[in-house]
């Protein structure tokens, strides 16, 4: 649970984790008020608007044979991840269950209507959650690109969103362990980002790299998209952040200015280490920094001052580019550096949130170590490797299970073609010169001319 | 001298760079081309509409070399951009009259690569 749980919990708690199952008892709860349900709807359509976002920024960063299959690697999940959220993973994560899962009281959204959960319709709440999983699951994709085939994507994504999201969002949101051990993860750090990292690198060791990796260089196709990109994901990142107060007051007013001001902070700083470093500051390079720093507020936003967010971002800058700089010289096709920008920036910003962390703006949340509390830090240390080891373990199985039921990879020809036209028949770019019309009868005749 | 055409495939460019690189040819020109070599067609969609995509990206490269220079430049070409699938591309060699080097005014031989010393 996150603040959104925090925030409401001390009387609401088991009303929250019954509402959805008991009609009669929602009638206990407090009325839904219609400032928070107006912001909650606002905020889930935000959140939503960061998939295609994410498409955008990583769709510009890879090369033109590949752009339509990053993009659809991300709008799949759209589809897939929003469904299997709304019909299993919803009921797994926040059912009442054990510390360790939910359970299938809302499977098939049973139970779950329009009486208040806190002060917001069900739907809404399980709406909202459902866009976080499916970005959770698309950011997985910038691992992936130039070299997986399709069906296994979808069949990965399906699965991990149960498997792997589901657990994890239970431990930290749902009231499991890692909530009833203090941690704090105010909009997703460790369940969004250190998830989605971890599961990159492993899913890119079990791939293997790109064929032309490592004597091919991977330049941009389109730095525009990913200045668009980057700008979407911040403006739908208001709602990750503002939204996950649950409620239009005082906190949300506190994640959303955070979210504003940390990613400026990292983009200072990390312009700055460019400018230092190679004499340049560059386009991918600042919509880059402006993802780390969203990354690194997110599970900080609602319990920190906004001159620790600025703090925060500043520091956030450090690790994150040294990582993407190492990763470049190493045999890893991460090759949009998901692990660099969402692993290393979610462990930044979650650890710092243990040393940020400040009651005054946030009662409900913890000090951290610089108002007397040093061990929030070692509670968050301790999410976060819970989160790696889960994640990473059960990607690696996911993915080989798959694998043994379907090629993960298309043959080298096939690659080099690019996925657009193996995965999707589809170019980024086509143009209608030296095509030719067919009609129907020779489609069904002559697909294998 | 010769001048060199070669239709090759856009993923093999930086193999074959590679390979000119190595065996010292230090001038040529690359051009984004469309072509059919006799590969099957990839079929595409969108929306309602099939077509057969008769035209494939290709790389034309265009060098010019000195007589004792050409077959050097030919079987770094046919090694490096070679697939063994059909639309691996084709090596034209054709002769040249005149070439001028600009900067200099060099003419011919002195004029191609790779610069003779």
């Amino acid at each position: 649970m996150r603040t959104r749980h925090v925030v409401l919990s001390a009387a609401l708690v088991p009303i929250l984790l019954l509402a959805g199952i008991e009609p009669a008892l929602a009638q206990e709860a407090p009325a839904i008020s219609g400032a928070d349900t107006a912001w909650m709807l606002m905020s889930t359509a935000l959140v939503l608007l960061m998939t295609p976002g994410l498409a955008f920024f990583y769709g510009g960063l890879v090369n033109a044979r590949n752009t339509l299959n990053t993009m659809m690697m991300s709008f799949v999940a759209l589809g897939v991840s929003g469904v299997i959220w709304a019909l299993l993973a919803y009921s797994l994560a926040f059912g009442t269950g054990s510390a360790w899962l939910g359970d299938f009281s809302m499977a098939l959204m049973s139970g779950v209507g329009t009486g208040p959960q806190g002060t917001i319709p069900q739907l809404l709440f399980l709406g909202y959650q459902g866009t976080f999983a499916i970005i959770t699951a698309a950011l997985i994709s910038g691992a992936l690109i130039g070299r997986m085939r399709f069906g296994p994507y979808v069949a990965f994504i399906a699965i991990w969103g149960i498997v792997v999201y589901a657990p994890i969002a239970h431990w930290v949101w749902g009231g499991g362990w890692l909530f009833q051990m203090g941690a704090l993860d105010f909009a997703g750090g460790a369940v969004v980002h250190v998830n989605a990292g971890i599961a990159a690198v492993v899913a890119a060791i079990v791939l293997g790299s790109r064929r032309e990796y490592g004597h091919t260089a991977l330049l941009p196709h389109n730095v525009p998209f990913v200045l668009l990109g980057a700008g979407l994901l911040w403006f739908g990142w208001f709602g990750f952040n503002g939204g996950s107060a649950l409620g239009a007051n005082e906190l949300a007013s506190l994640a959303l200015v955070n979210t504003m001001l940390a990613p400026a902070a990292t983009l200072v700083v990390w312009a700055f280490l460019e400018q230092m470093r190679a004499g340049r500051i560059t386009a991918v390079g600042v919509a880059t920094a402006i993802v780390v720093g969203l990354v690194a507020i997110t599970p900080a936003a609602g319990f920190i001052s906004p001159f620790s967010a600025i703090l925060l971002g500043a520091i956030a800058a450090f690790p994150s580019y040294f990582a993407l700089q190492w990763r470049a010289k190493s045999r890893l096709d991460d090759s949009l550096d998901v692990f660099a920008a969402h692993g290393v920036g979610g462990m930044t910003g979650a650890l710092l949130t243990g040393v940020f962390a400040n009651e005054a703006f946030n009662g409900l949340g913890a000090n951290g170590l610089l108002y007397g509390n040093p061990g929030q830090v070692m509670t968050q240390a301790i999410s976060i490797v819970a989160v790696l080891f889960y994640s990473g373990i059960m990607t690696f199985v996911i993915l080989k299970v798959i694998g043994l039921v379907s090629a993960l990879r298309p043959s080298e020809r096939e690659e080099s073609i690019g996925m657009d036209i193996l995965n999707h028949g589809e170019e980024a770019y086509a143009s209608s010169d030296g095509t030719l019309l067919l009609l129907t009868d020779e489609i069904n005749g002559g697909r294998s001319h | 001298m010769k001048l060199i055409k070669a239709i090759i495939r856009p993923e093999k460019l930086n193999d074959v760079l590679k390979a000119l690189f190595q065996a010292d040819v230090r001038g040529f020109t690359v051009s984004r081309v469309q072509g059919h070599g006799g590969e099957t067609e990839p079929v595409a969609t969108y929306r309602g509409t099939s077509v057969k995509m008769e035209l494939r990206e290709k790389v034309m490269l265009d060098i010019g070399v000195s007589d004792h220079f050409m077959q050097v430049v030919v079987d770094a070409i046919l090694r490096s951009a070679r697939t063994g699938d059909v639309g691996d591309g084709k090596i034209f060699v054709c002769p040249v009259e005149q070439v001028h080097r600009i900067r200099t005014g060099d003419r011919d031989t002195a004029a191609v690569t790779p610069v003779p010393g």
